[in-house]
């Protein structure tokens, strides 16, 4: 795939590359760190994995498998929380079960196809070196809207995300927030299957905000800092990747997580600096 | 005498079980009620009927003047918050606000000078910057008891105060209450009984159903006969004729 043979195209596949690292950092960056903030990378993982039954859908009637993807993480997502709030089920027992339900659907819808799958390998996988300007602008739309919810809506999130029940004792609009949201989290998993995969969207959504978490405790600083984290971890592995010419998917998630051992590291030797002061002070 | 709220033959349960049966009740302006009954008797269910978090099976509720502004303040029994949660105590006191503000208007600095009055207030503006996970349990109750006061609320409903809080902070509080009660009406939740007869003015028994008590003193043996049997604890060496001297008889 990486074969730059004239300049021109290297150009313009690594711009596209670079512009859409931008606006994935922005959308995965604050997202993500709403998941992670709600505990909800279990059910990012279920939605994004049950999101496969569309892909084979979309395979098997001729249409974008992105298209099918899109049309099942939302029912996915829906279908998981009207689950676990209308009956019995458990929400994570629910997630194991749709997750699963999903791929194997998938897996019959490919089998069913005539001849064989194209791409599907970048759909399990990833490529962020194969963005089309139509994937670039969707994710602009996206990146756009979310900032934007975000921006206005910040604090009201916020506060239903932190206590429901509260927000809900003073009439404000929990329901419409979370079932929004969720619909923002399955599309925001979609449309980054095409840079990541299916495999790996997770890692966008949860490793640049724990590294965040790290340093800074309040929701509005992690989302700031995962975007600046996620975007210079996309930037040095699709780097890294192109002149060591291994895929570009996982060196991104692979540099995500050095990030994250050695901020680890740095605020363990911080902290123990700081408790030998403040025990040599209080001597 | 403005009445605030009025509840009609209210029947309140979960799933199949009825906890509360036919509850009458109504609440004023600058009533100051303690709540009592056993465990499980229906007190926070009664709360979740008046703060709309529960709606009735049968009867009705109504809630004057709720239309503008904040309505109702609340201090929850138990939270079920995650500790965890990326928020600043600053944060959690501005989320009183919330009725208050429009969904597009921003929180201004004399909001956050308030939520800094109030923290100073409750001996915690310290803490405004740190998250719940820093905080101990009695720390975070006095942040959530500062959510319910911030917006200075026309009903003031505390689920167990005292629970996690210091003594000391204890009777800060009451002193407190007594004097946002000039402003407010005020339910308070408590097995206390003997502790905050001293300045409430009326007792709701609530089990299964509502006795209301039109005083702040009660003896053990009219509790029995609202089916309340709850020992009344005296605390030092106050004897009850004590408590007759602040009786703030309603007739
Ligand atoms: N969410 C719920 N689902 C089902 N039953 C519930 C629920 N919450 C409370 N109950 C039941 O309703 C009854 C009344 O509970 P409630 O919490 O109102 O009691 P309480 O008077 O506040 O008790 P405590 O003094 O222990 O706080 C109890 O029998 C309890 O088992
Ligand atoms: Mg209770």
């Amino acid at each position: 795939m990486i074969d730059p043979i004239s300049g021109i195209f290297a150009y313009s596949f690594l711009r596209h590359a670079t512009e859409a690292a931008f606006l994935s950092s922005i959308s995965c960056g604050i997202i993500g760190a709403y998941i992670v903030a709600r505990r909800m990378v279990f059910i990012s993982g279920g939605i994004t994995h049950a999101s496969f039954g569309g892909i084979g859908l979309g395979y098997f009637l001729g249409l974008n498998p992105l298209l099918g993807a899109a049309f099942f993480s939302i029912l996915t997502a829906l279908g998981i929380r009207l689950a676990s709030k209308r009956s019995e089920i458990r929400e994570d027992s629910a997630i194991g079960i749709l997750w699963s339900l999903g791929m194997a659907i998938g897996i019959i819808f490919i089998f069913l196809t005539p001849g064989y799958a194209p791409n599907l390998m970048t759909y399990l996988f990833g490529s962020i070196l194969t963005v089309t300007p139509i994937d670039l602008y969707l994710m602009a739309g996206l990146a756009v809207f979310t900032l934007l919810l975000f921006t206005v809506f910040y604090r009201t999130i916020l506060f239903i995300s932190f206590d429901e029940e509260y927000a809900r004792s003073h009439n404000a609009p929990v329901e419409t927030v979370n079932y929004l949201l969720l619909a923002l989290v399955a599309l925001v998993i979609v449309l980054h299957i095409r840079v990541a995969g299916i495999i790996l969207v997770i890692s966008y959504l949860t490793i640049p905000q724990t590294t965040a978490n790290i340093f800074v405790s309040d929701l509005k600083k992690i989302m700031f800092l995962s975007v600046i984290i996620s975007f210079l971890g996309s930037m040095s592995g699709l780097i890294i990747s192109y002149y060591l010419n291994i895929p570009s998917g996982a060196t991104i998630i692979f540099v995500f997580v050095l990030i994250f051992l050695v901020a680890r590291l740095f605020k363990s030797l911080q902290t123990r600096g700081h408790m030998q002061r403040s025990l040599q002070d209080g001597a | 005498m403005t009445k605030l709220l009025q509840l009609t033959n209210v029947s309140a349960g979960y799933d199949r079980e009825v906890v509360l049966r036919d509850v009458n009740f109504a609440v004023n302006e600058r009533d100051f009620i303690g709540v009592i009954g056993p465990n499980g008797g229906g007190k926070t269910t009664l709360i979740k009927i008046i703060l709309n978090l529960l709606n009735p099976l049968q009867g009705t509720v109504e809630r004057f003047g709720a239309t503008n502004g904040s309505f109702t303040g609340y201090l929850p029994q138990q939270s079920h918050i995650d500790k965890k949660f990326p928020i600043r105590v600053l944060d959690i006191v501005l989320s009183g606000l919330m009725s208050e503000k429009n969904r597009f208007e921003r929180y201004s600095v004399a909001d956050k000078q308030k939520v800094m009055d109030l923290l100073r207030r409750m001996g915690i503006e310290n803490l405004a910057l740190r998250t719940t996970s820093e905080l101990s349990g009695g720390q975070l109750q006095r942040v959530f008891i500062s959510r319910a006061l911030i917006a200075s609320p026309k009903l003031l409903i505390l689920d167990e105060p005292n629970t996690y809080v210091d003594n000391r902070f204890e009777s800060d509080l009451y002193e407190l209450l007594s004097e946002l009660n000039k402003n407010m009406a005020i339910m308070i939740v408590s097995h206390d009984v003997g502790t905050i007869s001293y300045f409430v003015k009326t007792i709701a028994c609530v089990n299964r159903t509502l006795h209301y008590h039109l005083s702040n003193v009660i003896t053990e043996e009219q509790l029995t006969a609202y089916n309340c049997p709850l020992q009344i604890i005296t605390h030092g060496d106050v004897p009850h004729t004590v408590l007759q001297k602040h009786d703030h008889h309603h007739d």
